[in-house]
């Protein structure tokens, strides 16, 4: 297990789990062919053949709308065969484990699993007993697992700020939310090290950051407007209803007050600050309407993006 | 029979005896050790005619171990393990006694069960069974098992496992009522609200990996609640696991204030830390979680001073199926009965300790806590004896593993030292010559 197991013998990706440990050259190639994907969209026709009579499984453990959907899209612009599976928990209360799913469905001759999944580890857990198994052909790749990684969304979220900052060298960016339960942060912060980004600061109450998190190379502030002064893009995190209220937070009231993103807030960022948000938005609580619908949010373009950047992934795995 | 174990270097701690020498062994017992000379037999006692020789050449010969921690799973849950399997392990391992925790199931808090689990291991090649009790009924930390009926019955200790008491009027009470018929009590510290939904030592890596940590004041809160109930009670306290630089030095210095107290800790926090779990290693998921790699030195060289007091295996067979999860949904715990004394040896040869003092902490050290007579080589004991060479090598595979769990994040790797046979009151239990 010493090899990063999403790599294979020549240090290509076989899969797509984690951004950590990934070259600055992968993530850069990655960004740059999602680049002509994103003309596709463009198109009347838009469709490229790169995945033709390939069958992609959209494994979803764990309820997601845009997430799935985007993988779908992005596999059908592929001309991929697109299976889309919502297994929720209840397989698991019927008793399936989840490596007897797996190799169910890798019977049924998958070319690629697309795996949402709610345990921290689990496409590792995935991609390792395929390999086991005699049948690394089949790549998987990480829609989101747990609080461990979300590597589509943080590439996305590269592409995002590449678009429109061109160079990550000079840049300031603050990561603002719930670090402690997002995998989006986690892979936003190893992709942002990885491209030279000089500071990456995190903003946060003391209960809503990991314990080890100044151990990944940001900085940490508990003030908001401290930690906005300056930055050029702002990523703003969901915050999960089931913790605005209880022994993380008191109340989403307080927390908008203090870590929602206002206008007001937002006018300490540099002038030409961007405003991202990996969905879906809690107006209100972490974002003020006036900025999520504002001059300086590029969320939508995050969206369009994170189609291209989903073929980009797939076809570099998968394409013939 | 009598048995005469000769050309070894035996090293009895207990005894102070580190040397070559022959081990005479008659109706069970060992009738003595004898020898020193650079080269040649000791002399057999007088009228001592061996009916059987172990050539022990170039191996170690030691008191058998004594293992403060070895689940056997049954009752209840004979499809990890059964009583046969993990004997077998046992006496491949060279753990010639064994306590094993209540956290069975049903538990450990009935007298006809620990009777029933006593006669089921009374088999000649089976190591000596411990039980040790429930001290709530059904582990659920709200009643007091009847201790002076399960005692009888043949419980040691009595004990929660990994279960804490979370009414701290029923612990003190427990204690109150262990100490007054001297009974010790057995627990392991952890805070079950710091500790929750938790699944590794919160810190960088668990940070990193998205996993929900376990903090080490998990482990000093529970401490001080249960030192100073034992301050209160004057209990006789014996810690298991402990997992921190932190916890070490609480335990210490409450020792030093006069309570009566030991520790122990299990063989995987000595060789592992947090950075194990690597790509979310299934096995390294355990209980109390290893820690960062500045608590495992700290362990290391605690228990080389003697600040823990013994090592055990914390033997915790779990199926294929449990661990082949993601890792939070992995059961914790590792298959350890045939690691103990290998990792027992990577310990000492690492921290160039001397083998008797790495043995003491296999052997009399842990026997000492147990209460029992075993743990040594002294004319008149239960001949418990293990032979071991030391260099060679054992692969830790699962086909050579005995036990029927094969949980062990040293699967695929080889360690050093090798029983060569392993005698339970003389009866020869295990031989690895035809292993």
């Amino acid at each position: 297990m010493n090899r990063n197991p999403q790599l294979n013998a020549h240090g290509e990706l076989q899969h797509l789990i984690t951004l950590e440990g990934l070259s600055r050259e992968i993530l850069q190639g990655i960004l740059d062919t999602a680049e002509p994907f994103a003309e596709v969209a463009e198109r009347e026709v838009k469709k490229v053949p790169l995945l033709r009579g390939k069958s992609v499984f959209n494994l979803f453990f764990e309820n997601s709308t845009r997430t799935r959907t985007t993988f779908e899209i992005a596999a059908k612009r592929l001309s991929a065969d697109v299976i889309n599976l919502n297994i929720n928990t209840s397989s698991a209360s019927k008793g399936e484990s989840l490596l007897d799913t797996v190799d169910n469905l890798a019977a049924m001759q998958a070319d690629m699993f697309v795996v949402r999944h709610a345990s921290s580890g689990a496409p590792y857990l995935i991609a390792q007993h395929l390999a086991a198994t005699g049948r690394e052909h089949i790549h998987v790749v990480n829609a989101g697992d747990g609080r461990h990684a979300h590597p589509t969304q943080g590439l996305l979220d590269m592409y995002t700020i590449r678009h429109y900052k061109k160079d990550f060298t000079r840049l300031t960016v603050a990561v603002v939310g719930d670090v402690l339960h997002s995998r989006v942060a986690r892979s936003q912060i190893h992709a942002l090290r990885t491209l030279g980004v000089p500071e990456i600061r995190v903003i946060a109450p003391r209960t809503l950051l990991p314990s080890g998190v100044a151990d990944m190379g940001v900085r940490v502030f508990q003030d908001m407007k401290e930690g906005l002064k300056g930055v050029d893009v702002v990523m703003m995190l969901r915050l999960q209803n089931e913790r605005m209220q209880g022994a993380l937070l008191p109340s989403p009231q307080e927390y908008f007050k203090y870590y929602g993103l206002t206008p007001d807030k937002l006018r300490l960022a540099k002038p030409d600050a961007i405003v991202m948000h990996p969905g879906p938005m809690n107006r209100g609580i972490e974002i003020d309407s006036a900025v999520a619908d504002g001059s300086h949010s590029v969320i939508l373009p995050q969206v369009t993006f994170g189609i291209a950047v989903r073929m980009a992934v797939m076809s570099m795995l998968a394409g013939s | 029979m009598k048995i005469h174990i000769r050309n070894g270097h035996v090293i009895d701690p207990a005894n102070g005896i580190d040397r070559a020498a022959d081990v005479f062994i008659a109706k069970g017992k060992i009738v003595g050790v004898t020898g020193g000379n650079p080269r040649g037999d000791g002399a057999a006692p007088p009228g001592f005619e061996a009916n059987a020789t172990i050539d022990a050449t170039g191996c170690i010969v030691c008191p058998g171990l004594v293992d403060l921690s070895a689940r056997l799973r049954e009752p209840g849950f004979e499809y990890r393990a059964t009583l046969e399997s993990e004997m077998a392990a046992a006496a491949a391992g060279g753990v010639t006694s064994l306590a094993c925790p209540p956290d069975t199931d049903p538990t450990l808090d009935e007298p006809g069960l620990v009777e029933m689990l006593k006669h089921r291991a009374r088999l000649p090649e089976f190591a000596h069974v411990y039980p040790v009790g429930a001290l709530t009924i059904n582990l659920e930390g709200k009643r007091l098992t009847e201790m002076a009926e399960l005692a009888e019955a043949g419980c040691i200790a009595f004990g929660q496992a990994n279960t804490p008491v979370l009414d701290t009027q029923v612990l003190m009470r427990a204690m109150q009522y262990a100490a007054t018929f001297g009974f010790s009590v057995w627990l392991q510290a952890q805070d079950p609200y710091l500790a929750k939904n938790g699944v590794a030592h919160d810190g960088e890596i668990s940070a990193r990996l998205g996993l929900a940590g376990i903090p080490v004041v998990a482990e000093t809160i529970a401490l001080a609640t249960i030192l100073h109930l034992a301050r209160e009670t004057g209990v006789r306290l014996h810690l298991t696991r402990i997992s921190s630089a932190d916890g070490i030095e609480m335990v210490a210095a409450a020792r030093a204030t006069g309570i009566d107290v030991t520790c122990d800790v299990a063989v995987h926090h000595l060789h592992l830390c947090d950075q194990d779990i690597g790509f979310f290693n299934p096995h390294a998921r355990l209980d109390p979680p290893l820690r960062a790699a500045a608590d495992r030195d700290a362990l290391r060289a605690g228990l080389a001073s003697g600040a823990i007091n013994a090592l055990c295996s914390d033997h915790t067979p779990v199926d294929d199926d449990a661990k082949q999860t993601p890792f939070d949904e992995a059961e914790p715990g590792a298959t350890g009965l045939e690691l103990l004394l290998p990792l027992t040896l990577k310990w000492a040869a690492e921290m160039q300790l001397p083998l008797a003092t790495a043995l003491a902490r296999v052997t009399i050290d842990p026997a000492r806590i147990l209460g029992i007579g075993g743990g040594t080589l002294s004319a008149g004991a239960a001949a418990d004896v293990c032979v071991f060479d030391p260099q060679a090598p054992a692969r830790i595979s699962r086909e050579t593993l005995k036990s029927q769990g094969k949980n062990t994040p040293f699967l695929g790797q080889e360690l050093k030292g090798r029983v060569r046979c392993t005698l339970i009151e003389g009866h020869l239990a295990y031989d690895g010559a035809f292993a």
